[in-house]
């Protein structure tokens, strides 16, 4: 029997015999990723450990973007510990405000995270480098202080499940359309401690950002990994993206497929033509439903942006309907390019222009509104759609306001219609 | 060890930010958050419970974000351990890391209800409950992470020499 590219990669990265699905490791690991809510908890775990310095200071990435710029005192103390913990281990790789971005778009567009890797961060979505072929996995601080003192994490080797997306794609339908809709069909625990490999003729066309978006939302399906076999798109996206392979990394990456043979604990097969795009209702990512289908849902707020949905290419969408247009008078549009090379590319191509005329506001990067952290939290029974990845209870602010999740298309032609609607209505 | 306590039920796919919201993750003070635990789903839970209570709920308990603050605050507000059908990936590693006891009980689960009063021995893995005079053997662990458990946590157990962690390192020598 062959190897899936998830177990491959953990064979790269472990000694001796040979391990398969259900097998326990202690893995060495590329790179080791922390933000300004979870590594403060890694930092004080570390120091208990009694080691003096972190196994190598070229692959630990310290972002501060949750809720930063600094949101409160709190928050600028725990920014402020990560800033100091970064300078006394001689962090290469800490990401100032002005220079960071969210964390998910920054790695891969610095080239920190790469192909055939294996990536531990102390954030859920860290799941996301799985659109590079990377094994990347989402874990608590706890876990990155024991790695930062060994340079190794164990892992329970996990199961495939693979999902071949074929037929022609509906207009609007994008990747984020495509994992909500399976999440809807599996569940919130459907892909639970597995790892996720999209595959087929429809993820072979895939552009780059969309692959990250299904990569990212692996995690709101239960998954461990969201995987895509790298292809002449991934390796496309490598070549142009070198800075920190200048900076330093060495070049440990592989383009690794899976065996012909490989053993998958499930193949569900997707015909992506019956999709149409697609809202995750209140209060669970799997309550899907194709907007078409809704009754009408006034909103509040629309937020395009974050770790899911703030790259360039999902604000070149927002921008063709934005344009010429108004947000609706009585809704809020907060548009965040997720990092500040993005934000430069959206000035560049006048997207930001296009924005602020339609009398949206544009921010800075953080994960900030997402989680409810700041830069647009909702009052008692408001309602906002969002290009972000959770609608918990309370996740973009009060417990009883309300969070419909889609596609960058959708939540901009519902900012300017004031209610969820399909961009085909505006 | 032993724990005792009421049980306190819920649900299906009790998130991260129910556990502790996002908004008061500006902390990692295990008091603090604990006095938010459950909070949007109950607002007044930390103050209704009692120090030894369990957390009963049913499957995919902590699914969600990867905050260590939600078993800190669970462990912070006075519960002494977290009975469900499944748990959530990252939750469950963080909640052996940190020590608190989680429990894999299907039937335990389905069965209990708010206000029973059980006795749990973690060590031999089995929940009595005490109102309805009822007995269940929970999961086992697998033997991997067994050894993180017997060792106190990930922390001990990465600075066992006799460990699996540093069986590489043992080889060498």
């Amino acid at each position: 029997m062959g190897y899936t590219i998830a177990e491959k990669i953990f064979n790269k990265h472990i000694k001796g015999k040979k391990v398969k699905a259900g097998d326990f490791v202690y893995a060495k690991v590329d790179v080791a990723l922390g933000n300004d809510i979870t590594a403060p908890i890694a930092i004080d775990q570390f120091k208990k450990i009694g080691v003096k310095k972190v196994y190598d200071r070229k692959k630990i990435v310290l972002v501060p973007d949750h809720f930063t710029p600094a949101k409160d005192i709190k928050s600028a103390e725990q920014a402020k510990a990560l800033r100091e913990f970064a300078r006394e281990q001689k962090i290469v790789h800490y990401y100032e405000v002005g220079r960071m971005g969210i964390e998910h778009a920054l790695l891969p567009e610095l080239g920190i995270v790469r192909p055939g890797e294996l990536i531990i961060g102390a954030d859920s979505h860290t799941c996301t480098y799985g659109a590079l072929g990377a094994f990347a996995t989402g874990m608590g601080s706890t876990d990155l202080a024991a790695c930062w003192a060994t340079g190794h994490a164990w892992f329970r080797v996990p199961e495939t499940m693979r999902f071949i997306y074929k037929g022609k794609k509906n207009k609007w339908v994008t990747g984020k359309d495509l994992i909500l809709y399976t999440i809807g069909k599996i569940g919130v625990d459907g892909a639970l401690y597995k790892s996720m490999e999209f595959a087929g003729p429809v993820i072979k066309r895939l552009p780059i950002d969309e692959r990250f978006t299904m990569s990212n939302m692996a995690i709101e399906a239960g998954g461990k990994a969201g995987l895509i076999e790298p292809d002449e798109i991934t390796m496309e996206y490598v070549r142009s993206h070198k800075f920190a392979a200048k900076g330093k990394l060495p070049a440990n990456f592989d383009y690794l497929k899976s065996d012909k043979d490989a053993e998958y604990e499930t193949t569900i097969e997707i015909d992506v033509s019956k999709i149409e795009p697609q809202v995750s209702l209140p209060h669970l990512p799997s309550n899907t439903k194709a907007v078409s289908k809704l009754k009408t849902m006034k909103i509040d707020q629309s937020v395009i942006g974050s770790c899911t949905n703030g790259r360039i290419s999902d604000l070149r969408v927002a921008a063709k309907i934005l344009k010429g247009r108004k947000v609706h008078p009585e809704v809020r549009c907060i548009i965040f390019p997720a990092t500040q090379a993005i934000y430069r590319q959206a000035m560049k191509e006048g997207l930001l222009d296009i924005f602020v005329k339609a009398e949206a506001v544009v921010s800075t990067p953080t994960c900030g509104p997402c989680l409810g952290g700041h830069m647009g939290i909702l009052a008692k029974g408001e309602r906002a759609i969002a290009t972000t990845n959770r609608n918990f209870v309370g996740r973009m602010g009060h417990p009883e306001s309300e969070v419909i999740l889609s596609n960058p298309a959708v939540a901009a032609a519902s900012a300017v219609a004031g209610k969820v609607i399909h961009p085909n209505k505006l | 060890m032993k724990l005792k306590g009421n049980a306190w039920k819920f649900g299906d796919n009790i998130n991260t930010d129910e556990i502790v919201a996002a908004r008061y993750l500006n902390t990692f003070d295990a008091k603090e958050l604990g006095s938010h635990c459950m909070e949007d789903i109950d607002a007044k839970f930390s103050k209704k419970i009692s120090k030894g209570d369990c957390i009963v709920a049913r499957k995919n308990f902590g699914c969600g974000s990867s905050r260590e603050h939600a078993p800190i605050a669970i462990k912070g507000c006075g519960i002494s351990c977290v009975i469900a059908e499944s748990f959530a990936r990252i939750f469950y590693r963080n909640a052996i890391n940190i020590g608190l006891p989680i429990l894999v009980s299907k039937a335990a689960a389905r069965d209990m209800k708010t206000g029973d009063k059980i006795e749990v021995d973690v060590n031999k893995g089995v929940i009595y409950n005490l109102t309805r005079k009822k007995e269940y053997k929970t999961d086992k662990f697998a033997d991997f992470m067994q050894e993180i458990v017997n060792n106190g946590g990930l922390l001990n157990w990465i600075k066992n020499p006799k460990g699996s962690a540093n069986k590489a390192k043992r080889k060498k020598k």
